[in-house]
């Protein structure tokens, strides 16, 4: 044993086959990602159905890859909840975009605004 | 002497997890945050990016389901794959077998330099039809023409950033194999972790970004 290790407490858990069904559990998923835009489901849906696929495929990786499960419950809950709240907290400017969006067409609409003072002439 | 300064000079392992709140070294805890961080950095990158095609009156959706698509699922396997390498080197490592750890390392940076090749690939064939940053390609204007040119700079963007973390990535382990001897199996986990974090991003980046923008038109 190299010397860096000898006083090493290793604490590890896991073995091949559970690693491989995670593979395998994951190469399934995508596999259904792909199938869904083979055929065509409409966006909105679509979008639904992956963002679901790849938190459960991330929840995987974390899980038993990156080996969150057989830490302590304390870094789980110091990790996890931190990095939820603060995505979680960049989506609160998102709702602006349909509203930019609804913006640009009123304007570039030909039918004036309704309630609006017509233009003045010049 | 104070019991403070008793505690300070015993070594770590004789804790058992006592004096570590999360039972990890720090450099581990420091990888956790550091992932944390960059996993923000990268969510940041793919709302803004729906932000600007939500916002859009038309968004560019250039990928038909062959070739394109086809390629970045190869992509996606090969990373698949690798992260799959590298928790068996981890394993090795545990166990104190380290010339198989260094080989599933090797398997691993194999993996993620396929990614890479196949990704630039990509890119020079997106370059080459003329998308830049902030031009659409010439083809794609006539179909949507009234998309912004924001799909070259958002798309350039995020996968070029998390190219850039797999190039580290690959770099970085390629580091520990040659040291591995050398090194404490605590370091071998650690690059575990940011390489499984760059296979955890590509999983929300393939959907959002080239699934997500098949072109049925033919």
């Amino acid at each position: 044993m190299p010397p860096a290790r000898a006083n090493e407490h290793v604490h590890f858990e896991g073995g091949v086959k559970m690693f491989l069904n995670v593979l395998l559990g994951l190469l399934a998923l995508t596999v259904v990602e792909v199938f869904l835009a083979y055929i065509h489901v409409p966006l909105t849906l679509m979008l639904i159905i992956l963002i679901g696929l790849s938190l459960i495929k991330a929840a995987m990786i974390i899980a038993y890859f990156m080996h969150l499960r057989f830490e302590r419950l304390s870094l789980v809950l110091t990790l996890i909840p931190t990095l939820v709240v603060c995505i979680c907290l960049l989506f609160i400017v998102f709702p602006d975009s349909f509203r930019a969006k609804d913006i640009r067409s009123t304007r570039t609409s030909a039918e004036p605004v309704k309630g609006s003072a017509p233009a003045p002439e010049h | 002497m104070s019991t403070e300064a008793h505690v300070g000079r015993l070594p770590a392992t004789e804790w058992d997890g006592g004096a570590l709140p999360y039972r990890v070294g720090h450099r581990k805890l420091g990888m956790w945050l550091f992932i944390v961080s960059d996993a923000m950095t990268f969510s940041a990158m793919l709302i803004a990016y729906s932000y600007a095609r939500v916002s859009s009156d038309s968004w560019p959706t250039p990928f038909p389901f062959y070739p394109s698509i086809i390629f970045s699922t190869t992509m996606t396997l090969f990373l698949l794959a690798s992260s799959f390498t590298m928790v068996m080197a981890v394993r090795a490592s545990a166990h104190n077998r380290l010339r198989a750890a260094r080989r599933w390392i090797g398997a691993t940076m194999v993996g993620g330099l396929a990614f890479l090749v196949l990704h630039l690939i990509e890119w020079e064939h997106l370059i080459h039809d003329g998308l830049r940053p902030f031009r659409l390609a010439g083809e794609w204007v006539e179909k949507w023409p009234e998309a912004p040119p924001l799909f070259g700079a958002s798309f350039f963007a995020i996968t070029g950033l998390h190219m850039f973390h797999v190039l580290t990535g690959v770099l970085y382990l390629g580091f520990i194999a040659l040291r591995i001897t050398k090194t404490r199996h605590e370091d071998v986990e650690i690059s575990g972790l940011y390489w499984h974090f760059v296979d955890l991003v590509w999983m929300f980046v393939f959907p959002l970004i080239y699934l997500m923008s098949v072109d049925f038109s033919g």
